[in-house]
């Protein structure tokens, strides 16, 4: 039996068909369609060219501000989790020996919520009022710290960053942790007897070793971070104003209001960036691995 | 490199402050739950005065939480084990039989982990093909946004088990059909399961593919009806606390149960990169 009898091309059929009708064909004849009006007000669609882009990028819609959110907010959350996951699991792997399975649980755990979720409890403990933080800061004093969270529209969207940071900081920190328990104990040592101290331990072992890990992690996080939809609908809602509307939220924004061309140009554009980021980072990860 | 007792001790300071902000919320949802509206109003980490058990039963009925459970008992399970199914199968050919074409099928398949959907076009998809507004249309579309992640992590993994089982098997007369349902997929089980508890929970923590194709709250999962019913009852902490709490605890379950594989699934994917 030859190899294409024995594993059979119809095999792969199934996934496939699914992937292209629902996954594929959406996003390329969005494409097309992003240079149209359609919306839900009219049965006909007219071509417009770039009506929708000219749109999207002029100074007197908000549109831009997605834009811009979305890359803060991607940015963001990509440093912190990764700079907290790392010092996380830098923590567990060397300070701390025993309970190392508890304490990972733990962090862990935000992780494994719906977001929605987590985006609704600190609805209530962001309130300004009565919610769990101001009243924790009013009680040790720092009365100046309590700040209206997610009604101030200059630090909105970073509130929203931390409690994004807060659900995901556990997934990175684990992956980061299991990379760094890869690392073999013998390089500490031999590194210590010839005198490295712990930074440039750091440094010249961990990091480099830990590079594939790191990749991975700051993959995960971009994806994430250009589509990231639930935490801010159900903690902001893109509120104040436009403060905290990304690609996500403005795209079903869109939608909601018929405005279905000018949406699809957005996703097009969100299609051509993930695309874009997608292909550079996986270039970076077929660098050439660390010889230890 | 042997840490000394302050250095022990403080790191171990540091990991519990951490621990306990991260289960912090959580913990504010149990205690709030149990709480009478009045209680609950400023959300505090005081404990109930009296255990309000009866919020349960109030949210269960107001919330359509059975309902809603089900439904993403459905959806969860339906589309984890048609993708995961599926998956397997594609990556076993692919990876057993590695043609150009093959090998550009598993890339085309790989690049939807970063692809965004397109809700306008796939509309018009769902509604061509009546699946629009449908607890079976939910089903099928679960399962082909799981099958990029599927279809990497089993691949991964397929290259471990040695295909000299599948040349003996073939002279033992196995067909291809045979060959993957009764000696691979078995030998697949730890990447199944982990890949299986994944999806599962990505599906049932899912929000957003709800919200723009479920128009009809009887097909509700529990993501949409704990929002729904948030909206609704905002002045009263206590019953959102309730119904999250009954949304997330199949999830805490699952994940106290599971998360070895959960965990170690994490981790060796991402350790291989």
């Amino acid at each position: 039996m030859n190899l294409q009898n024995r594993y059979p091309f119809y095999f792969v059929l199934p996934a496939l068909t699914l992937y292209i009708v629902f996954f594929i064909i959406p996003n390329l004849s969005g494409i097309g369609l992003s240079f149209t009006d359609w919306n839900s007000y009219r049965s006909e669609i007219n071509f417009t060219g770039l009506a929708n882009f000219e749109k999207i990028f002029s100074q007197n819609e908000a549109y831009l501000n997605y834009f811009s959110n979305t890359l803060v907010f991607t940015i963001s959350t990509s440093v912190l989790k990764l700079v907290l996951g790392l010092a996380l699991a830098l923590m567990l792997n060397q300070g701390v020996k025993r309970f190392v399975h508890l304490y990972r649980t733990m962090v862990y755990l935000p992780a494994v919520l719906p977001t929605l979720v987590v985006a609704l409890i600190f609805r209530s403990i962001l309130n300004p009022a009565t919610g769990l933080l101001n009243t924790f800061l009013r009680s040790i004093g720092a009365d100046a710290l309590a700040k209206p969270w997610l009604v101030d529209p200059s630090i909105a969207l970073w509130s929203v960053i931390g409690v994004d940071t807060w659900k995901g900081v556990g997934y990175i920190m684990v992956i980061l942790l299991a990379g760094l328990q890869t690392i073999p104990r013998e390089y500490y040592e031999a590194a210590e007897v010839d005198g490295a101290n712990a930074w440039s331990r750091l440094r010249h072992i961990t990091l480099p070793l830990l590079t594939p890990a790191v990749v991975v992690v700051t993959v995960l996080n971009i994806l994430y971070g250009l589509r990231v939809f639930d935490i801010i609908y159900a903690l902001t809602n893109g509120g104040p104003g436009y403060a905290t509307e990304v690609l996500a939220t403005g795209i079903f924004r869109a939608f909601s209001q018929g405005l279905y061309g000018l949406g699809t140009a957005i996703t097009s554009i969100q299609f051509v960036i993930l695309i874009v980021a997608g292909y550079l980072v996986i270039r970076l990860m077929q660098r050439e691995p660390v010889r230890a | 490199m042997k840490p000394n007792l302050l250095q022990r001790g403080s790191a171990h300071l540091v990991a519990i402050v951490v621990s306990l902000i991260m289960v912090i919320p959580v913990y504010l949802i149990l205690t709030n739950a149990f709480k009478s509206s009045a209680e609950a109003s400023s959300m505090s980490a005081q404990l109930p005065t009296t255990l309000h058990w009866e919020n349960f039963s109030t949210v269960i009925e107001r919330g359509r939480l059975g309902t809603s459970f089900l439904n993403s008992m459905l959806y969860s399970s339906g589309s984890t084990i048609m993708a995961t199914l599926f998956a397997a199968m594609a990556a076993h050919v692919l990876s057993r039989n590695p043609t150009r074409l093959n090998r550009f099928l598993y890339f085309f398949l790989i690049m939807g982990i970063a692809l965004p959907i397109n809700f306008f076009t796939l509309t018009r998809i769902m509604q061509i093909t009546q699946l629009i507004n449908t607890k079976a249309g939910m089903i099928i579309l679960y399962s082909a946004i799981q099958i990029p992640f599927s279809v990497f992590l089993i691949y991964g993994f397929i290259d471990s088990v040695p295909r000299e089982l599948d040349e003996a098997a073939i002279i033992d007369g196995c067909g291809p059909i045979q060959l993957f349902f009764r000696i691979i997929l078995p030998l697949l089980t730890p990447v199944l399961v982990t890949a299986g508890i994944l999806n599962f929970l990505g599906v049932w923590n899912d929000f957003i593919l709800p919200l723009y194709f479920l128009n009809n709250s009887t097909h509700w999962p529990m993501t949409l009806a704990v929002y729904n019913f948030f909206g609704q009852y905002q002045q009263n902490w206590n019953l959102v606390s309730a119904d999250i709490l009954l949304t997330i605890l199949p999830v805490i379950v699952i994940y106290l149960v599971g998360q070895r594989f959960i965990l170690s699934g994490l981790s060796s994917g991402a350790v291989k990169g």
